[in-house]
Order: structure tokens, then sequence, then C-alpha cells
């Protein structure tokens, strides 16, 4: 194997668009192996449509991504890298046909060849980390409130121990106590298990408490990129409305 | 970087110490559970145990669990297990696993597999009350709806009802008149070919003429209108129900019923005996070919066979039904429709459940007016 290399997902000059559209303009992106990324933007200015580019559900025209050192081809070739990443989906994407445990174990019972009591075992031990019981593990993902979804999804991201989390909006739609709940959860399991996370939010309060660096997402580019704080001094005019906009008061340091 | 996990045991005067070597992770699960499998004995005789995990070179949740599963065996045998040579980075892990899965299986309490089964068939039996409450629920809205649509005629919404006339009547008409075609040319070639046998093959004219006019042509009609449009009907209005449209309909003052569901149901009325004198006619044409070209009985013959056999009470007969069976396909596939909860599976259970119930009614339904029309001397 090659010399370890320094970021965990490396995204240069990539280029994406839908007909004549162009959404992502030659962007460039590093994210550090460990730290907890978050990634904001314009409603429908790509962030979306960035993180699906990165784990490979939409074709680019051009540029390269690297995820964990290995370049992500086009289409069929994510198979390659299927068990380095988990991803949660903005609505969980949980398999309607299968109970909690059964959807947590999928990952496993698909890549390893594991006996039923120690998958069921290993179910169990995530549905537990993400603040589950065992006997919701019986459940299916109808019966599930959305704070439930996402924790079952978040474990079954989780399941094949990836090095790479992603996590489409994980606080939308859940109340702030709900959200501030999930926010410790990664904030825990990504130190416990030494996660990257690329975390795609509008949700002022994680960023503020969870995430390491902060990228902002404008006119197709990413116009900045630091702690948050640096990110509060930028002057560029689309992250000083974002930021210094009414419902941003709050992320202001006090005076 | 990543190297085959090994378990070299020593044994120290009665404590045994074990010593991980390599990845413990889940790419190697398979080889873990044979290496637990293997210590699982040797743990048993000893009275003290002790894991030193400094050879460890990766560690995942997969593998501080079967390393926590060895510590819990010698515990839950009352032998003491320590652990010692926890790399930094591990400790969160080691410890977060050490938590997990302590509470006690919730145990299922073991069920009658016979008496579940009599349970099944008790509760559906007893649900077949609630769809005949949806049933007549649903025709009795249907009612009131059209009494308050013929009370102010100008709030029929009509061009709902003509789109829908348009999509569940004209646009079926190619594939209604294809499936009848062939129905009522087989009748006539199956016909042909056994009548020969007694010398009565001109009578294949009576038995396609009575068979597709009182029966055959309504039925398939009704048959194929409930899987193509019933189901249409269904999947519409569940996924109206899904994303709360109908609801949003009602607090706006408006009745969904009047709005969604009446324009559908006239729709389905007007152009089930529509589709059902066309497909008639068409199933006519392919018993007549293939008399012609089967039986060789000439078209003008046919047709003044057909004159001699038929009359228009079996037209009637088959014409009358259709407007009942498009009242029940429409009312059930609406009232399914309605019955959609928030997820995809009820969709489609629902979809299913209105072709089936639909078909199954037209069937019962057909039965009924075949002892009315005995009765009455039709």
């Amino acid at each position: 194997m090659a010399a370890e290399p320094v970021s965990a997902i490396h995204v240069s000059d990539l280029v994406v668009g839908f007909g004549r559209q162009i959404v992502l303009d030659h962007l460039s992106l590093d994210v550090r192996k460990g730290e907890i990324l978050g990634l904001v933007g314009a409603s429908g200015g790509g962030k979306s449509v960035l993180m699906r580019t990165i784990i490979g559900l939409i074709p680019r025209r051009s540029g390269t991504i690297e995820v964990s050192g290995n370049s992500i081809g086009e289409g069929r070739a994510t198979r390659v890298t299927a068990g380095n990443w988990g991803i949660l989906f903005q609505q969980g994407a949980l398999f309607s046909s299968l109970t909690v445990r059964q959807n947590v174990q999928f990952p496993l019972r698909e890549n390893l060849e594991l006996s039923q009591t120690l998958m069921d075992e290993i179910a169990d031990a995530k549905l537990e980390m993400v603040g589950l019981a065992p006997e919701d593990g019986d459940k299916f993902p109808a019966e599930l409130s959305g704070g439930m979804t996402k924790r079952v999804a978040l474990a079954r991201a989780l399941a094949l121990d990836p090095a790479i989390l992603f996590l489409d909006e994980p606080t939308s739609g859940l109340d702030p106590i709900a959200a501030g709940e999930f926010d410790d959860l990664i904030e825990t399991l990504q130190q416990t298990l030494g996660l990257t996370v690329f975390m795609v939010t509008h949700d002022l309060a994680s960023l503020k408490t969870v995430c390491d660096r902060v990228a902002a997402l404008a006119d197709g580019k990413i116009v900045a990129i630091g702690p948050l704080d640096e990110l509060l001094r930028s002057d560029h005019p689309w992250v000083r409305a974002y930021f210094h906009g009414k419902r941003s008061q709050m992320m202001q340091p006090r005076a | 970087m990543s190297s085959a996990p090994h378990l070299n045991a020593v044994g120290e005067h009665d404590e045994l110490e074990l010593r991980p070597t390599g990845s413990w992770t889940a790419a190697h699960g398979a080889t873990l559970e044979r290496l637990f499998a293997g210590a699982v004995p040797q743990i048993a005789r000893i009275r003290a145990l002790r894991l030193d995990l400094a050879g460890i070179t990766e560690l995942d949740t997969l593998g501080a669990w079967v390393l926590e599963k060895l510590s819990r065996q010698a515990v839950t045998a009352g032998r003491p297990a320590t652990v010692v040579g926890v790399a930094a980075n591990y400790t969160g892990l080691i410890d977060e696993v050490r938590q997990v899965n302590r509470r006690p299986p919730v145990v299922q309490p073991t069920r009658n597999p016979v008496l579940d089964r009599v349970e099944d068939v008790g509760r559906a039996a007893f649900s077949a009350t609630d769809d005949i409450a949806v049933f007549v629920g649903m025709l009795g809205a249907l009612a009131s709806a059209l009494f308050m649509t013929l009370r102010r005629p100008r709030s029929l919404r009509l061009t709902s009802l003509v789109y829908h006339l348009y999509r569940v009547g004209w646009q079926a008409i190619p594939i209604m008149v294809l499936i009848t075609f062939l129905i009522g040319a087989i009748i006539a070639q199956q016909g042909i070919f056994h009548f020969r046998r007694f010398g009565a093959e001109s009578y294949v004219v009576d038995l396609v003429g009575i068979l597709v006019l009182r029966e055959i042509g309504v039925l398939i009609i009704a048959i194929m209108v409930a899987g193509r449009s019933g189901s249409a009907y269904t999947a519409e209005l569940g996924a109206m129900k899904m994303r709360e449209e109908i609801d949003a309909l009602s607090t706006m003052g408006l009745d969904p019923i009047e709005v969604l569901i009446l324009p559908r149901i006239i729709a389905l009325v007007c152009a089930l005996p529509i589709l059902t004198f066309i497909g008639s006619m068409a199933a006519l044409y392919g018993g007549g070919l293939v008399a012609w070209f089967y039986g060789g009985m000439s078209p003008a013959i046919f047709i003044a066979r057909l004159h001699e056999a038929i009359s228009v009470t079996h037209f009637e007969v088959g014409i009358i039904k259709a407007p009942f069976m498009a009242l029940v396909i429409g009312v059930v596939a609406c009232g399914e429709g309605l019955r959609v909860k928030g997820s995809a599976e009820s969709l489609g259970l629902q979809t299913t459940t209105s072709v089936v119930k639909s078909i199954f009614l037209v069937i019962v339904l057909d039965g009924l007016f075949a002892v009315f029309f005995a009765s009455i001397g039709m």
C-alpha cells in the first residue's frame, strides 16, 4: 500500500452539470482525516449534488475524486469502496421490507461471512450505540418516528465501521432536543471510532457545536473553508449573508 | 497494514493470558469467530483470564465485541478477567463496547402455530365487516355528493369528468377491442371444433352471439377496467392521501368526495357501457371472421343467422349490467385509495386489494344479475 493519504476525501477541479446548467464549477475540496466537516450552501445550490457526486451517484463532467486514496470512477466502480464509507440519507432510506435489526445487519450479511448469532449481537450493539433499545430491532421502518429512523440509518451506515461517514442533513426534521442529541451522538461516535465525517447541513447549531471546519458552497465553488470563527470573519458576500442574517444572530460572539 | 488476526495463548499457572495480534476487524470476521470458538473451551478450564491487547494493529467494533465476549465468557464462569495493553486510540471503542448488550434479551413467548392460524382466520373474517362498512360508507358519501351536485349542477367538476372519461374510456378502447376480438374468435373456434362432431356447426352463431352479448362481453370489459382503471384510481387517490393532498382539500372547505371521487366514478359509469358495446361488437367481429376462415361460413350467412339467434333482450341484459359493475369498481377503487396509510407498502397493498376485490365483486354481481334476469324471464 502507498503512503497514507493526508486527506480522507480529495476533490479537485470537479465539474457537474445537468443539461445546460452547471451546478458545480471547477470545485476543489479536501476533507482531512478524522475531522467533521460541515458543508453549507444555498438550497438548491448543489450541496447534495456534491455529496452524491463524491459517492458516485451522479456522473461528473470532469475532475477527480479520491476517497481514502482510491479514486472514484463512474457508476459501477463505486462497489469497490462500498465498505469504506457509510451514508446517512436525508430520509433515512431504510429498506422498508426489513426490520430495523435486519436493516443494520444488511451490510454485514452482504459483505462478510458471519454467523447469525454474531450478526445479531453486532446489530444490537450498534443499535445501542446510537441510543436505541434492543426491542426496537424487531420494528419495521414504517413504525419508527423521524428521530428513530435517523438513528437506525446511522446504525446501518456504521455497520461495517467505515472510515468515512457522509451525512445528508442529519438534523433536518428533528426538534432542537433530538437534533442536539443527534449532534452529541455523532461527536461521540466520531471520537470513539475515529471517523471522518462529511456533513451537509443547514443547522447552524450543528455547525457551531460539532463541526471542526465548515465549507461554504456558493456559485458552484467552495468560497470559504475553515473553522467557523474564520468563516464568520469572511467577507464573501454570500457567506456574510448566511452567517450574519437575522437567523444567524446567535452565532455571533457576544460583545 | 492489514494482517491476519491471531490469538496466542500463554498459560502461566492456571492464569491464561490471551494475546490477540493482527487486524481484529470485520474484514476478518469469519477468522475471528473461529478464534473465539477455539478459545472458549480453554477459558472454561482456567482460574483467571488476562487479555493483552498490545499486539493488535487494527480494531473495529466487531473485533472489539469478540474480545469483549471473551472476557465476558470468563466473567460469567466466575473467573476474574483483566484487559491490559489497550492502545490509546482504541480506549474509547473498548469502553463503549463494554457497555453494550448488557441487558438480558427479551424472551419472546413461543406461540402455538395452529392457534395462530385460527386467530388469523378469525381476524380476517372479522375484518370483512370493516370492508363492508367502507363500501357502504363510500356509497353513501357518493350518493350525498351526487345529491348536492344535482341541487347545484354548476358545482360538478366538468373538466375533471371529461379528463377521466378520456382516460378510462377513450384511451382504453384499443386494448379492450383487441382482447374482446380475441375472446370472440376463440369462442367461435372452440364452438366450431366441438359442434362439428354433431354436425351442428351453424349453432356456433347462437353460441357466440348469446354468450358475448349477455355475459362475456360485459364481464371481460369489467375485469379489464378493474385492472386498468380501478387500480389507477386507487394508486392516484392513495398517493394523494400519502402526500396529505386530501387533507389539504378538506381544510380548504372542499369535499374530497365531490372534487376527486364523484367525477371519477361518473366517468367510469359512463365509459363502461360504451366500452361494453364496442367490446361486444369486436367479439362478434372476431367470431364472424373465425366462422368464415375456420368454419367456412360466409359473412352474409353469419349475419343472417345472428339476426335470427339474438334479440334486443340479449343485448339489454348485457348492457344493463355495465353501469352497476362500473359503480362497484369505482366505489371499491376509491374506497381502497382512501384507506392508504403513510407508507409505500400500504399503497401497493391497497392497490392489489382494490383489483382483487373489485374483480370478485363484479363476478358476484354478475351471478346475482343472472338469477334476477332468469326470474323475470329475460
